[in-house]
């Protein structure tokens, strides 16, 4: 297999963008990553998406945005794979690369989900959940995620005040981000505070329903060689994906993300890395329990204790296992099938040294993982800086 | 949901039909036809009681369109005695009462209707169990 490098990458702000459909939020994540990449041809585009059909009516999005960004006569299509179809895209992406396929490919994620009214969106959400046995039920996403966190507060005996670490961390990192949509700090007093959705993830243990668009450009490493746009080469030194069942009543045992575990040790062992090696962890925190065990199924805290890495601030940037490093889903924002390509472009912005004030020193390595559905699919990508 | 996928799935929605694996002998429902636990062939019919308890619960203030006249409602994941799980409503109780281990059992209850012309389904949902049959139980 061949090395692949990503040689560009553009994003937009997250937040709520009445004034651009979904194909211009598209184009304004594509043509940054373009330009950053120096290049006006690709081989392939392959575009992450969940809801276009549900949520803006319009399916066939990939030669949609590929005509959009003067991309006509590529080859181009949606990647799908619910909340985790950008990471879904991205794996796609190096597949194609790597495989000697392609030689130069944009992979981008885009999420347009506000030109719905809030109850159509959330049934639109819980079609990552089993259509026929949860969400016809009247059971939403949010409600799932609940049920989850619910068993784990009884299970491990962890109050819902602990999980607000998580939320704090998220928000005050989001400050350092200027395409965050909650640039806003909060503290443990406001989480407690927030209003109740599903008892008991209220507010603040929730990422808020969204519209945003990322990009990155992968080449082979003779293409990338080529390329000189005077920032630190970065390597994708790893891109699994696994599933677990759809429902999480089919689940062998619900408080463990079986799907994250088997991704995340094929991760390790194709990127040659242990859990040391990594510096920081953009991970899936649309709800804080989604957090604590996404941790947990990483090997970083055992089973019932990834609550305690947050309380302990060991999540912080200066922390052991910095998360959520420009705001996370909660604070930048989860525009479900983009977030997978956030991560991807927030962590190379982290190893090239551009994170600002939110930079984690020394950083050479990091791990993204983005989750669809309440743990069904799980790409983890390992990303080294050269 | 469609008037064919509620027809598809009645027997599931009013009387819990499963299957049992004939090579490891475990309880499945919803029916998948391949053994979740043996991925051998399971295609052979087994109802479930009905009973179970409450592995989970919470209520849900914000509700998927066609739900929105029921809001808020109780919704839990229960434990059959048989072993699978279930995602369902709870009914006939004070969503406050509700506690993980209660044991429950199904009932029979309107899920949706939609408008004057569409079709009602009806679907199973939870009710804490009654004493007399958690006794034979």
């Amino acid at each position: 297999m061949r090395p692949v490098y990503i040689v560009g990458i553009g994003q937009t702000p997250v937040g709520e963008q009445w004034e651009r459909s979904l194909r211009h939020i598209a184009h304004d994540a594509v043509i940054p990553a373009l330009r950053d990449a120096g290049v006006e041809q690709v081989d392939a585009l392959y575009v992450g998406n969940m809801l276009s059909g549900e949520l803006v009516g319009q399916e066939h999005v990939g030669a949609l945005v590929a005509d959009f960004v003067g991309l006509r006569g590529v080859e181009a299509y949606k990647i799908e794979a619910a909340c985790g179809s950008g990471g879904a895209a991205m794996r796609t992406g190096v597949m194609a690369v790597a495989g000697g396929l392609h030689d130069v490919v944009v992979v981008a994620g885009v999420e347009k989900m506000t030109d719905t009214i809030g109850k159509d969106t959330t049934a639109g959400l819980a079609m990552a959940a089993d259509q026929e046995f949860e969400a016809a039920e009247g059971v939403s996403f949010v409600a799932l995620n609940a049920l989850l966190m619910r068993r784990y507060m009884y299970e491990f005996d962890v109050p819902h005040s602990a999980f607000g670490h998580f939320a704090v961390n998220a928000h005050h990192n989001a400050t350092g981000n200027p395409n965050a949509m909650f640039p806003k700090a909060i503290t443990l007093d406001t989480y407690r505070k927030a209003t109740m959705i599903s008892d008991p993830i209220n507010l603040m243990d929730s990422s808020p329903i969204c519209d945003g668009a990322a990009a990155v450009v992968l080449a082979s490493e003779e293409v990338a060689r080529t390329m000189h746009n005077g920032r630190r080469p970065i390597r994708i030194a790893a891109s699994t994906v696994a599933t677990d069942s759809l429902a999480v009543h089919d689940r062998r045992d619900p408080m463990q993300l079986e799907a994250a575990w088997i991704s995340s040790r094929k991760a390790y062992q194709q990127a040659g890395v242990t859990l040391d090696d990594i510096d920081l962890f953009e991970l899936h925190d649309a709800f804080t329990i989604m957090a604590a065990l996404s941790l947990e199924a990483c090997g970083y805290a055992e089973r019932g204790r990834g609550v305690r890495l947050a309380e302990e601030g060991e999540i912080t940037i200066e922390g052991r296992v910095p998360v959520a490093t420009m705001g996370g889903l909660k604070a930048r924002g989860h525009p479900v099938g983009a977030t997978g390509v956030y991560q991807i472009v927030e962590a190379t912005l982290q190893l090239q040294g551009l994170a600002g004030r939110n930079q984690v020193r020394d950083a050479n390595i990091a791990m993204t993982q983005n989750i669809g559905g309440s743990g069904a699919t799980v790409a983890t990508h390992i990303l080294v800086g050269e | 949901m469609s008037v064919a996928r509620t027809w598809r799935t009645r027997r599931q929605r009013y009387s819990l039909v499963g299957e049992r694996c004939e090579y490891c002998h475990n309880a499945i429902f919803p029916p998948r036809d391949v053994c979740p636990h043996c991925a051998e062939p399971a295609q052979k019919e087994y109802t479930m009681s009905g009973r179970g308890t409450v592995y989970s619960y919470t209520t849900v203030f914000d509700p998927p369109a066609g739900f929105e006249a029921y809001a808020p409602y109780p919704v839990a994941l229960v434990k059959l005695d048989e072993g699978p799980m279930v995602t369902a409503q709870l009914t006939d109780l004070d969503p406050d009462d509700v506690r993980i281990g209660m044991p429950v059992e199904m009932v029979t209850r309107k899920l949706s209707e939609q408008g004057d012309e569409g079709v009602i389904t009806y679907s199973y949902k939870f009710r804490e169990r009654l004493e007399r049959q958690a006794v034979a139980a």
